[in-house]
């Protein structure tokens, strides 16, 4: 249960969240909610072909539409040199196309008006010319010889984007071909999308008569934004002024620059009013970028006791129209070299292909660090087939292969130095929980009555915490992230940070941990985020970075801080620093624990009573740049009944251990895990944005893209053990998207285990009941 | 004009006739509380009650509800005491980014009102089915609505027995 916010030491406590009382209210301060004064509203119109020239655009119907008051196209834009805009990823997109365009619902023509409904209006009125052109939807087809060049723009004529690879290939093709066992499996995650309930959007606000822009966005990452958009707009970047406001989720969705963020600033710079610009929700899952989109082979060698000997991954990565991945720079496929997993292979190779296809830009870091949860799924469900292979217990089969505890640091053969972790405990704690022995048991008996049961077990590891600078940057700026702390001379402190939450509860678990180190309570500290001119440069929140560093920043930011508040506490007690000791709560003589001051007598001493020649005031600023990522990791459980009459899947029980390493608040530890494995059980049954062969959206809205609703979303059962990063301040590891990397695989595998007594190895997802009932009907198992 | 009784207290605006219940009372009558999340009525994050049941406000006009009482999140706190359902919510750790909460907050104060009998796990679970939320899982919204209803019931019976 949860503590009050008043008392002392609150790490590792059910503080109750600072942020909810007016989230509970209704008065949290969303995008949509700020109106501006004379603010104008933006409306965009999309295109409804996949792949089409465009012969003509006639915007006069537009300006007659009452209340409209501009229209920018791509060619205006053109004169401008803003037609095209740069991608994390080192591509360029178009903010409104000019010549063609390459996806169904891009951006063509932005409209500004009075009113919401008139902007809307306006763009309807606008007519284009279209000529349908070829459309290319499969990224295989993207690469033969048969397929369209995309991107006539490119100096290479064709649709590959990227080759990139990592390991040792020889080594690894030699080790597989001596290995007694082999296993290949194709595995494929669809597109899907974050689909925040929140949609993205900005209010671009530039006044003519300071030169200042201020631009209110939906940003996870609000100095990058404010960079980028000098970079593109040319203006200076200290005259423009970025807030994130309250951010309704954002799960990797809100990390990009998207076009209708440029067209609004620009429509703003033209009129000298402020611009409101939000996505629909179709506009939101049709454009901005999705996740996944991943198709990938792997293949495993074992020896006949199962010990793994090699992995080799081949990976097709479909990015859509312009390579809008949103990657760290060196890292076209972002971490998925993590794909060897929680097991100790001498040796592995894995390579990706990035491809152009007719479809939406991407892909986003959807709860996840960077292609984590590709890898992640692709290693869980091969060793699923492994283990079926062998005939050998999953579990078991797992606990062999494991990198044992003492291996730590651990040098994987992709290259990742893992921090820390006990595979086996978390695993055996999980197996504890769900009573694995009587389970099985349960499974044989119900299995004799003609059920069909599963349990999917999923081991994984992942990476996060982007990163040490010497190997993470984006577009050059390298990945620190920070904190500043400044205590006010009654003791209570403001701590501003780089990041940005969305809901992860950075407003108490930073004060908490800012808290612990000062000596005070949750209560005493004001956590403030998103706002560029007062917040310190920061990377922003997503990646599971923020605990991993802007939380080390904190934890260093305050301890500077302590370090001056020693001096003054030495001066206050009257006896040498050295003399000085720290209690957890307040500084004490050496010897003498009655004389005593705590951290609101030295904050006063601080600003009143200082010791001679000491610089006045108790502040510091930290730039935590992290010695290594760190590697959370998991063992998750899924039990699932299949209904032989629908091919609709019941999960029963899913148990999940998480070791995220120091828990400042184990209360939003829980939530957060609860949400992704939440988003990773939608993932596995129920989300794909598919097209038709003319690349149509199929899944453009939440009538068709389907969100887990209450009624279906299992129960969730959740433990942790606690295995501290050795190099973070304060030992913690990042936890947000451990349940969304980790969760796929141990759904997958359980109705893989229910159907694998009829020969079945690999189903794809989502797993649709109709696909479900087809394997059913197909083995004679329907009813 | 439309004219309505939103939160006990009548207000009227001038908007145009296809103007959504969702925008008159967000743009119109200043109470942001209500979010919009899509264009199919499926998230459920602009439901308010109308009548005292829950409806998604982003696919009613305006002009559909003359004369009606509306009841949005900004209503819920009485004279400085939080309902009990948003103390819950606060306690439970049943919200997460806020998004979604004031609707989930509405649809579980109409399924407090009109079931008097027991409720369990399943029908908290049904009745906010038309409620998406993105971050939490659900597993502490439930939580934070079965408490709710125990407390005003222990409430209910301390009057009883006063």
């Amino acid at each position: 249960m949860s503590i009050d916010i008043t008392e002392s030491r609150p790490l590792g406590k059910a503080v109750k969240r600072k942020e909810d009382p007016r989230f509970i209210r209704g008065q949290g301060r969303y995008l949509d909610d700020i109106v501006l004064p004379g603010m104008l509203y933006m409306a965009l119109l999309r295109s409804p072909y996949a792949h089409a020239r465009i012969k003509q655009i006639r915007t006069q119907g537009a300006l007659q539409v009452p209340g409209v008051k501009a229209v920018i196209t791509g060619e205006d834009l053109a004169a401008m040199n803003l037609a095209w805009m740069p991608t994390m990823a080192g591509d360029r997109q178009m903010v409104l196309a000019t010549g063609k365009v390459l996806f169904q619902y891009q951006e063509v023509a932005a409209v500004v008006a009075e009113s919401r409904e008139a902007a809307e209006d306006g763009a309807a009125a606008i007519e284009v010319d279209y000529e349908p052109l070829p459309v290319v939807v499969g990224p295989f087809f993207a690469l033969t010889d048969k397929a369209p060049v995309l991107r006539e723009d490119r100096e290479s004529k064709n649709n590959h984007i990227f080759h990139w690879e990592v390991g040792d290939k020889e080594a690894t093709q030699a080790q597989l071909n001596t290995s007694p066992v082999r296993v290949t499996e194709h595995i494929r995650m669809p597109r899907v999308h974050p689909a925040p309930i929140e949609p993205c959007g900005c209010i671009a606000d530039f006044q003519r008569s300071t030169g200042k822009l201020t631009w209110y966005v939906t940003s996870q990452a609000p100095h990058a934004h404010r960079t980028v958009l000098s970079m593109v707009s040319g203006l200076p970047e200290h005259m423009i002024h970025v807030i994130s406001p309250d951010v309704g989720g954002g799960f990797g969705n809100k990390v990009p620059v998207y076009p209708g963020y440029v067209c609004a600033v620009v429509m703003s710079l033209k009129l000298g009013k402020p611009i409101k610009w939000i996505e629909t929700r179709t506009e939101n899952i049709t454009t901005t970028n999705f996740a996944r989109d991943y198709h990938m082979s792997a293949e495993i060698g074992a020896t006949e006791d199962g010990r793994v000997m090699a992995l080799k991954v081949t990976t097709i990565a479909d990015h859509g129209a312009f390579d809008a991945a949103a990657d760290p720079s060196k890292f076209p496929a972002g971490l998925f070299s993590i794909v060897t997993g929680s097991y100790q292979f001498p040796v592995a190779f894995a390579e990706v292909d990035g491809v152009y296809t007719n479809k939406a830009p991407g892909g986003i870091a959807y709860r996840c660090s960077f292609r984590v949860t590709e890898a992640s799924f692709l290693i869980e469900r091969v060793m699923n087939t492994l283990a079926l292979k062998l005939n050998m217990d999953p579990a078991e089969l797992r606990r062999r292969n494991f990198v044992p505890p003492e291996a730590f640091p651990y040098l994987s053969p992709l290259g990742w130095t893992y921090d820390s972790g006990n595979y086996d405990k978390t695993l055996t704690r999980a197996l504890e929980m769900i009573d694995y022995q009587g389970l099985r048991e349960s499974q044989r008996k119900r299995r004799d009555r003609g059920e069909l049961v599963g349990i999917g077990i999923s081991t994984f590891t992942e990476i996060v915490g982007a990163g040490p600078s010497h190997t993470f940057d984006i577009m050059g700026i390298k990945m620190f992230d920070s904190c500043e702390i400044r205590v006010h001379p009654t003791g209570k402190v403001i701590a501003r940070l780089g990041t940005r939450h969305q809901g992860q509860g950075h407003e108490t678990t930073f004060a908490q941990l800012i808290a612990e180190e000062l000596g005070l309570s949750a209560a005493d500290v004001l956590i403030e985020e998103g706002d560029t001119d007062t917040a310190p440069y920061g990377l922003g929140t997503y990646a599971s970075r923020s605990t991993p560093t802007a939380g080390g920043a904190a934890a260093l930011a305050a301890r500077r801080i302590r370090s001056k508040a020693r001096q003054i506490a030495a001066h206050l007690l009257e006896v040498s620093p050295d003399d000085v000791e720290w209690d957890g709560t307040g500084f004490v003589a050496a010897g003498a624990s009655s004389r005593r001051v705590n951290m609101s007598d030295v904050a006063l001493a601080a600003y009143t009573n200082l010791p001679q020649g000491m610089e006045p005031g108790l502040e510091a600023t930290y730039y935590y740049d992290p010695p290594n990522l760190t590697f959370p990791n998991g063992a998750y459980i899924a039990v699932v009944s299949i209904d032989r009459g629908t091919g609709q899947v019941r999960v029963e029980r899913f148990v999940a251990v998480d070791d995220c390493g120091t828990v400042i608040n184990p209360m939003v530890v829980e939530g957060q895990v609860h949400g992704g494995l939440t988003e990773g059980f939608g993932i596995a049954f129920m989300q794909e944005i598919a097209f038709d062969e003319e690349g149509n959206n199929l899944s453009p809205n939440f009538m068709e893209y389907l969100v887990p609703t209450a009624v279906e979303t299992p129960k969730w059962e959740t433990d942790r053990t606690v295995t501290p990063s050795p190099h973070h301040p304060i030992g913690a590891k990042g936890v947000g998207e451990s349940p969304n990397v980790g969760s796929p695989a141990a759904f997958v595998n359980a109705v893989v285990d229910a159907l694998s007594p009829y020969g079945i190895t690999n189903v794809e997802i989502p797993l649709f009941p109709w696909k479900i009932w087809e394997i059913l009907k197909e083995k004679g198992l329907a009813m | 004009m439309v004219r309505v009784t939103i939160n006990k207290e009548p207000r009227e605006a001038l908007v145009e006739p296809r103007t959504l219940l969702a925008y008159f009372i967000r743009d119109a009558l200043g109470l942001t509380g209500t979010h919009v999340g899509c264009d199919t009525t499926s998230c459920g994050a602009c439901t308010v009650l109308l009548d005292g049941v829950p409806v998604k406000s982003c696919t009613i006009l305006a002009i559909a509800v003359q004369g009606h009482e509306i009841e949005t999140v900004e209503g819920l706190e009485q004279e400085g005491v939080l309902h009990p359902l948003q103390q819950a919510f606060w306690d439970n750790h049943g919200l997460q980014c806020g998004f979604c909460t004031p609707g989930m907050l509405m649809t579980s104060k109409a399924l407090l009102q009109s079931s008097p009998g027991e409720l369990n796990e399943a029908d908290v679970r049904r009745a906010i089915s038309g409620n998406l939320c993105r971050c939490t899982g659900y597993v502490n919204i439930v939580k934070a609505v079965l408490a709710a209803r125990e407390r005003l019931r222990e409430a209910q019976e301390e009057v009883r027995t006063s």
